[in-house]
């Protein structure tokens, strides 16, 4: 009870992680523009957006833990926070020279590829159900696809188009998650069993 | 100096030109970023001013006070063309002079 009083409510949450993913998208995208190798000069460069990831992952944990009204949105949340360690801890390793393979960057791609799909399976409504519900499945299907960008770079890991698309992906990621409210109409439309727009 | 060798170190130059052109459109992008992405904040905030609570703050609560999202994106841009985008400038640059 105490908790449901000082949380924040959820579309903030929303907004919150897609600045994560406004920094990732720009992070990448600077790499993608001056290349591997002047970005990896730095040594604390290699770790940034990697660490991000990682970093964003843990913070899944507390959204799946306070802020989810049913299983399979537990499930959803669960899932995304374990993908962002998966793709976050590889890419470390990478960074920090454990892993050599450019294949690593598969573990990207079946992040996102995993993403996708929970977006999709966890959205029970239609698409213009409302704002949140036209989002998650705009969101699972650009994660989903977008997936393939990743999996070009572990096998041409020096394609400038599927890194600028992996940068890219992050950058529409946070856009539509800063589109998020709780309850909002979407192109005029809202379900009457979506409830009433707070706001 | 024989004619090859001439046209050999025109075409060496050319394209030591052309790198350098690249290079400088490279770090142009980088520097613009930042300065992009807080714009597009700033127009957002324009376009959407009641997504800035601290504008008519009263009767909001503390998460909607601290929750600022046009805000945020200014924030990034600004500090993703202060913390960063200098250091990536000057390492591009400096394997254009061939330093280490």
């Amino acid at each position: 009870m105490i908790v449901a009083r000082i949380q924040p409510p959820a579309e903030m949450v929303h907004w919150w992680f897609a600045t994560g993913f406004l920094v990732l998208g720009l992070l990448l995208l600077a790499e993608a523009v001056v290349g591997e190798e002047v970005w990896a000069r730095r040594p604390w460069r290699r770790y940034l957006w990697p660490g991000f990831v990682f970093a964003m992952g843990i913070l899944m944990f507390p959204v799946m833990t306070f802020f989810t009204s049913s299983t399979i949105h537990m499930v959803a949340h669960g899932t995304w926070a374990q993908v962002m360690l998966f793709a976050g801890g590889a890419e470390l390793a990478v960074a920090r020279g454990k892993l050599h393979s450019p294949r690593w960057r598969l573990c990207s791609a079946a992040a996102l590829a995993v993403s996708g799909v929970a977006f999709l399976v966890h959205e029970q409504n239609d698409w213009l159900f409302s704002r949140a519900a036209f989002l998650h499945h705009v969101l699972g299907w650009t994660v989903l696809v977008c997936a393939v960008f990743p999996l070009v770079q572990a096998f041409r890991p020096r394609s400038t188009a599927a890194a600028l698309g992996f940068a890219a992906t992050f950058l529409v990621v946070a856009v539509l998650l800063y589109c998020d409210r709780d309850t909002a109409p979407i192109f005029g439309h809202l379900s009457y069993e979506a409830g009433v727009p707070h706001r | 100096m024989s004619a090859d060798i001439a046209h050999s170190l025109e075409r060496n130059r050319d394209a030591a030109d052309a790198a350098t052109r690249q290079r400088v459109r490279r770090a142009r992008i980088v520097l613009a970023l930042g300065p992009l992405t807080a714009l597009a904040g700033v127009v957002w905030a324009v376009l959407q001013p009641w997504r800035i609570t601290l504008l008519h703050p009263s009767g909001q609560g503390f998460w909607w006070l601290v929750s600022e999202p046009p805000l945020y994106v200014v924030l990034v841009g600004v500090l993703f063309r202060l913390a960063l985008a200098p250091g990536i400038v000057a390492d591009l640059l400096d394997e254009e002079e061939g330093e280490p």
